[in-house]
């Protein structure tokens, strides 16, 4: 079986009513990922053994009504922590990392008695926009297998895009779920900044990282980013705001009539794909013949997002990643002589060319000298770029553009040149700039590879975002479309 | 040439909160190696810290117990550097935005009063302990890995040893009035970074300075201090240049020993800590906390010279710590003299504490037995010789009225009872009454001691006294 002509509430309901075991489903989930696999290469750690024996414990102990996601199978993004089931965050440096605890979203999910498949693949400690750098391996485009799945949470995207998983979680640092959600044609939710704990996520740039949902439905997104919500004691930056239900509001597409939606002129202009542009025009005239009011603004900020990401999320890093030393967990160099070559080698064979590239470029902007020509101007941006959106804000409801510039590149294509690795990031890391919530749903092709529509919202409004992407899913086929994986390709 | 000496002193101060600054493990001494630890104190990957509201509150007692003006929306930064004891690879500390600034205590060196500036002072995390084993491997030790600390850093005013000195033991005080910290340098609650430079009296300039560190008490700071101080104006004396350079002090030999030569400052690439939120301090908080504040030392100090008549040196002593000051304040409440309460408190009663080495606070001792038996005194019921032993019981936490009563120690005060006893003692002294006869006063104290060997001591030394002199006269 694969999971493209089902929901999460359809399963919920086939397990509660017994049409379904949780053994039956987390079986017939694992022979599919095997099938599919050596194609997709999603998967960095297969979780079948002990996902087989919680799904006999669900199907003995029976399934509660409002356990939504009991015994049914989801993936996991490796660089969120799991007790127990080996983390990498996809580097080498961890190989043989055993987490002793749970992240807080994991947490909630085990309440809830879900099924972890697995760890996903990602660019080594999410640092990249294409699984390439991870220390394992390139996942590869179920819509296209030569071509990259995006990232970092390429594997979480290709793994629901193949069918091989219902829905799997995410990290957002600077687009890293939404571009690609965009390449494998799936809904990729980054919730606000503060929305989702970051407790047991391996930290990237702090003041950027969320966690978030690639699903194959604007519901099922909807459902499992109400279940991982609200704040923890253990994140103070996560949000004391109550959670809405936000599945229970989506209903038909009255709800896009006089909605204000906001075109950037920046997001369609130099730089985007003519297919790209094309495509999310005609997205646009849809939402106009759905009732709602398109207009272009400005974010003249944005030809500096880029570059001020690079070295806000860099700096962060460079001092998030100190912690691996090889000394309490993780991969310690062997043949050593002192102290500082435990430090040195273990860094220096742990960690791959993009994470040392970053921790050079955030070691350099936090320097004395250079603080206030890099970390601290680049905050200023940031404020600036938050300011264009509180602008746009006042009078839209939705800004909505490409969730990226191309459709998914062939592997291998941008390796060599991380400037234009990074461009890949302009349309995405202005929303995690602003701490605001933002996400991509299919809105049809180009070069017969998926083009995501990218909707960002007001600060904790997912709400109006859901409800917008529910009236476009619901009156277009761009998301029944599925790959064909062990066909033409 | 005339020199002056500029000092800066930083203050580091170990808060005793029951659990770390931002993880919820305990503060406790003298548990095995890393029981008191867990993921946010290893930095573990995906941990984030959680700011105890307890330390704030405490930075604040301190920013008020110093008169320094606390900031309203501050934050955590992050201090970057590499060290076994420092899991993260980063303190949190506040470097940008320091709990409070601009504050100042008063210090008195000579009968001269003085106020000393205090920049800033802020809250942060302690690192670990390293320790080196002789079997060759070196170990870590991460109990003491997010103690809450505060850093409280000094103006370039402190223009001596002494004033340092004085400096330290006023800021010592005023912080354990507070109840924040312990403050004590043995156990390592307070520590201190030294810093001296001198100059031409009159130069706009600062000198080069140097760091002492090995300053193990206040004695210490001030002997290296001076040494510091002599030895930098003998370079400049001869012709030579300081060094900016860390010098370790021996306290064998009274010297400084220099450690290693600073070329330039270290970087420890500042930012602000991503994952905590700005701190909001409201004005009603800070109020809040503001009414709970004790009397501060200086004021009782005041208050015991004016009010009680004690000696200025009395009064310094006595308020040492906050405990010993409220034990002899409720001493005198419960109905005790004054100066006889001091007395006891420096005397018997700090003999006591450093012979068993305790705090008052962990003894049995109540003010109202020390009060009991001290008024025991004053009314004449009991010697100060019977005192000796009553004093020994109060301090295992009995009565002084009933253990009196008990052992029948009440004083020898009536002369119907005391002059027959004073008439076989003549009678059996003959010589002693030549010898008074005489004119050799002391006669008198042998017979005074005949009497009370044969009372046990319970004989009214007073009445005694006069008692034999009546008798002597009368022969």
């Amino acid at each position: 079986m694969n999971f493209y002509d089902t929901d999460l509430t359809q399963l919920h309901d086939d397990l509660v009513n017994k049409k379904i075991s949780a053994t039956e489903l987390t079986k017939a989930t694992f022979e599919n990922i095997h099938a599919t696999e050596d194609q997709v290469q999603a998967f960095l750690t297969l979780n079948e053994e002990v996902a087989m024996k919680q799904a006999q414990e669900v199907d003995a102990n029976g399934i509660n009504a409002d356990q939504l996601v009991a015994g049914i199978p989801l993936g996991v993004k490796d660089n969120i922590v799991t007790k127990g089931l080996r983390t990498t965050a996809a580097s080498k440096i961890l190989d043989n990392f055993n987490p002793i605890y749970d992240a807080t979203v994991i947490e909630k999910l085990k309440a809830q008695n879900f099924i972890n498949a697995g760890k996903l693949n990602l660019d080594e400690f999410a640092m990249g926009g294409s699984t390439e750098n991870s220390a394992y391996q390139t996942t590869h485009n179920p819509w296209d297998l030569t071509r990259v799945p995006g990232g970092s949470s390429g594997g979480s995207a290709a793994a629901v895009a193949a069918g091989q998983v219902l829905a799997a979680l995410g990290t957002d640092t600077g687009g890293s779920i939404r571009l690609p959600a965009s390449y494998n044609g799936v809904v990729g939710m980054k919730p606000t900044y503060g929305r989702v704990s970051r407790w047991g996520i391996i930290a990237f740039g702090s003041s950027l990282d969320q966690v978030g949902w690639l699903t194959q439905s604007v519901k099922d997104n909807a459902l499992l980013t109400s279940l991982i919500s609200g704040h923890d004691e253990h994140d103070l930056t996560s949000s004391t705001r109550e959670v809405p239900n936000f599945a229970s509001q989506l209903n038909d597409d009255t709800s896009v009539k006089g909605l204000r939606i906001a075109v950037p002129k920046e997001y369609l202009g130099e730089g985007v794909d003519e297919g790209v542009k094309e495509t999310i025009k005609a997205a646009l005239k849809h939402y106009e013949s759905l009732g709602a009011i398109i207009d272009e603004v400005s974010l003249p900020n944005t030809q500096y997002g880029v570059a001020a990401y690079y070295i806000i999320s860099s700096s962060e890093a460079s001092s998030n990643l100190q912690r691996f030393d090889g000394i309490r967990y993780g991969v310690r160099a062997t043949d050593v002589q002192n102290l500082e070559d435990v430090y040195v080698k273990s860094r220096s064979e742990g960690f791959g060319d993009e994470v040392k590239r970053r921790i050079m470029l955030g070691t350099f902007s936090l320097s004395a000298g250079f603080y206030d020509a890099y970390f601290k101007k680049a905050s200023q941006i940031r404020t600036l770029i938050r300011q264009d959106f509180e602008k746009v804000f006042e009078n839209h409801d939705l800004v909505m553009g490409p969730a990226g510039p191309t459709v998914a590149y062939k592997i291998g294509a941008n390796i060599t040149d991380p400037k234009a690795m990074y461009m890949n990031d302009v349309l995405t890391v202005p929303v995690n700039m602003a701490g605001l919530p933002g996400m991509s749903i299919p809105a049809g092709f180009s070069d017969n590879m998926p083009v995501g529509l990218q909707i960002i919202g007001k600060p904790f409004d997912e709400q109006t975002m859901y409800n917008a992407a529910y009236a476009f899913e619901q009156t277009t086929d761009f998301h029944k479309q599925t790959p064909n994986l062990g066909g033409q390709n | 040439m005339n020199f002056e000496t500029t000092i800066g002193l930083e203050v580091h101060v170990e808060l005793k909160t029951n659990s770390k600054i931002f993880s919820p493990s305990p503060v406790q001494f003298g548990s095995d190696p890393n029981a008191n630890t867990n993921v946010i104190d290893w930095g573990y990957p995906g941990v984030l810290p959680s700011t105890n509201k307890g330390v704030v509150e405490d930075g604040i007692r301190a920013a008020l117990a110093l008169h320094a003006e606390v900031e309203p929306h501050q934050h955590f930064d992050r201090k970057n550097y590499f060290y076994p004891d420092n899991p993260k690879a980063y303190q949190i500390s506040q470097s940008e935005s320091p709990m409070a600034h601009d504050g100042w205590i008063e210090i008195e060196v000579d009968g001269q009063k003085k106020k000393i500036g205090i920049a800033e002072m802020h809250i942060e995390e302690d690192a670990g302990k390293n320790s080196h084993s002789p079997n060759g491997f070196s170990y870590v030790d991460l109990n003491r890995q997010g103690t809450p600390l505060i850093e409280i850093v000094s103006k370039p005013e402190i223009a001596s040893p002494d004033e340092a000195y004085a400096y330290l033991e006023a800021l010592r005080q005023r912080i354990q009035f507070t109840g924040i910290s312990d403050v004590k340098m043995e156990e390592g609650s307070m520590r201190v970074d030294v810093n001296i430079s001198i100059r031409p009296i009159g130069s706009d300039k600062f000198g080069t300075k140097t760091e002492l560190k090995n300053l193990n008490s206040f004695n210490y700071v001030r002997k290296g201090l001076a040494f510091e101080e002599k030895r930098q104006q003998q370079v400049l004396m001869s012709g030579g240049k300081i060094g900016q350079e860390t010098r370790r002090y021996d306290e064998a030999s009274g010297t400084t020993i220099l450690m290693r030569v600073k070329e330039g400052s270290d970087d420890y690439r500042y930012f602000p800590e991503p994952d905590l939120p700005v701190l909001n301090i409201s004005q009603d908080w800070i109020d809040e906390i503001g009414q709970t504040m004790p009397e501060m030392p200086g004021d009782r100090r005041k208050r015991y010279i004016n009010d009680l008549g004690l000696t200025d040196y009395d009064a310094m002593v006595l308020t040492q710590t906050k405990e010993m000051s409220d034990f002899f304040e409720a001493t005198i409440a419960e109905g005790a003299d004054a100066k006889m309460a001091s007395n006891y408190l420096q005397g018997d009663v700090n003999a006591f504490l450093n012979d068993n080495q305790v705090d008052l606070q962990e003894t049995d001792l109540t003010p109202a037995h020390l009060a009991g038996m001290i008024k025991l005194i004053s009314d004449g019921t009991i010697s100060t010789k019977i005192a000796k032993k009553v004093f020994k019981a109060i301090t295992k936490g009995e009565d002084p009225d009933a253990f009196v009563k008990e052992k029948g120690l009440i004083q020898l005060s009536d002369p119907a009872q005391l002059q027959p006893m004073i008439d076989e003692v003549l009678a059996a002294n003959e010589q002693s009454v030549e010898d008074f006869k005489n004119g050799k006063d002391r006669a008198i104290g042998f017979l005074v001691g005949q009497i009370m060997k044969k009372t046990h001591g319970q004989a009214n030394p007073k009445v005694v006294n006069q008692l034999l002199i009546a008798s002597l006269k009368a022969l």
